[in-house]
């Protein structure tokens, strides 16, 4: 009954309390906000078919902190290569990543993840979802940025979302 | 007054990353490098320009405005998205870029292009 009512209960809190911090605390937008927090994944719940399994939330604040840190950094290198290099002479290409991660929304958050951060665009799903198309503005070792975005990312997320 | 020089300075950091990024925007040659410009620098930008606010109506007003951090949530959510539609679609209309995408390192090739693989018949 609950479950019928509530199928994603963290979502339903995080519209709750999304709701509330945009219109000001009081009695009520916390009522608009519970009725919008059950009506919502109600009906979108055909497209949320499993509720994704956190693992460990306290790396999710590690992840965090990593991916904020990574964004600064990208930050700089990307307005150094913007600002002191001719666009003609970068070499940008396209590379594969192979995907080890399996659950749709830990799929999604490697590739914004990438897209977030240095000189990287993630710019296709293979059919199958094995497989990442990521655009680099700069490398000179394809191998060597495929093999960071693994490392630093994509084991991290495995333990957050699968493992 | 410590406050003020902070503020202003994150102001002019955000100020020089957005001119960063709008100028790759201009600059670059190829979309896929126009693409980084928007998506990174701008991210920087608008994130200190959002921590100066912030600071802003702390320090000054004395009171605690939080709907900065949701805008930074947002910004943070969508900005991939876009990217990601803008580099399918690209994908989609440039034919020379389309052949010089890597294989996907297995039979099934890039979801734009092909598709998902065909499901072996399930009814819904």
């Amino acid at each position: 009954m609950l479950k019928r009512l509530v199928p994603h209960p963290l979502l339903t809190l995080l519209i709750v309390v999304v709701w509330i911090l945009l219109n000001g605390v009081s009695w009520g937008s916390a009522l608009l906000g519970l009725v919008l927090g059950v009506a919502i994944p109600r009906f979108t719940s055909a497209y949320w078919p499993d509720r994704p399994r956190i693992r460990s939330p306290l790396m999710i604040v590690e992840y965090a902190a990593i991916v904020l840190w990574d964004i600064v950094v990208a930050n700089f290198q990307v307005a150094y290569l913007i600002l002191f290099r001719r666009g003609d002479t970068l070499r940008s290409r396209f590379v594969t990543v192979p995907l080890d991660l399996k659950t749709p929304e830990a799929i999604t958050a490697l590739a914004g993840t990438i897209t977030m951060t240095p000189g990287t665009v993630s710019a296709d799903l293979s059919g199958d979802g094995r497989a990442l198309l990521v655009h680099c503005l700069e490398t000179h070792d394809p191998e060597a940025t495929v093999a960071a975005i693994k490392s630093r990312y994509e084991t991290r997320l495995q333990r957050i979302f699968e493992t | 007054m410590i406050g003020e020089i902070v503020i202003t300075a994150l102001i002019y950091l955000a100020a020089f990353f957005l001119f960063v990024g709008s100028l790759g925007l201009a600059k670059l040659p190829s979309l896929m490098q126009r693409l980084h410009g928007p998506t990174k620098a701008t991210t920087l930008g608008i994130g200190s320009l959002l921590i100066a606010s912030m600071l802003y109506f702390l320090l000054e007003r004395g009171s605690l405005s939080i709907h900065e951090l949701l805008i930074t949530t947002f910004l943070f959510l969508t900005a991939p998205v876009t990217a990601l539609m803008v580099a399918n679609a690209h994908i989609l209309r440039d034919t020379r870029d389309r052949k010089k995408l890597p294989p996907t390192g297995s039979a099934i090739g890039w979801a734009v292009i092909d598709g998902p693989p065909a499901e072996p018949s399930e009814q819904d």
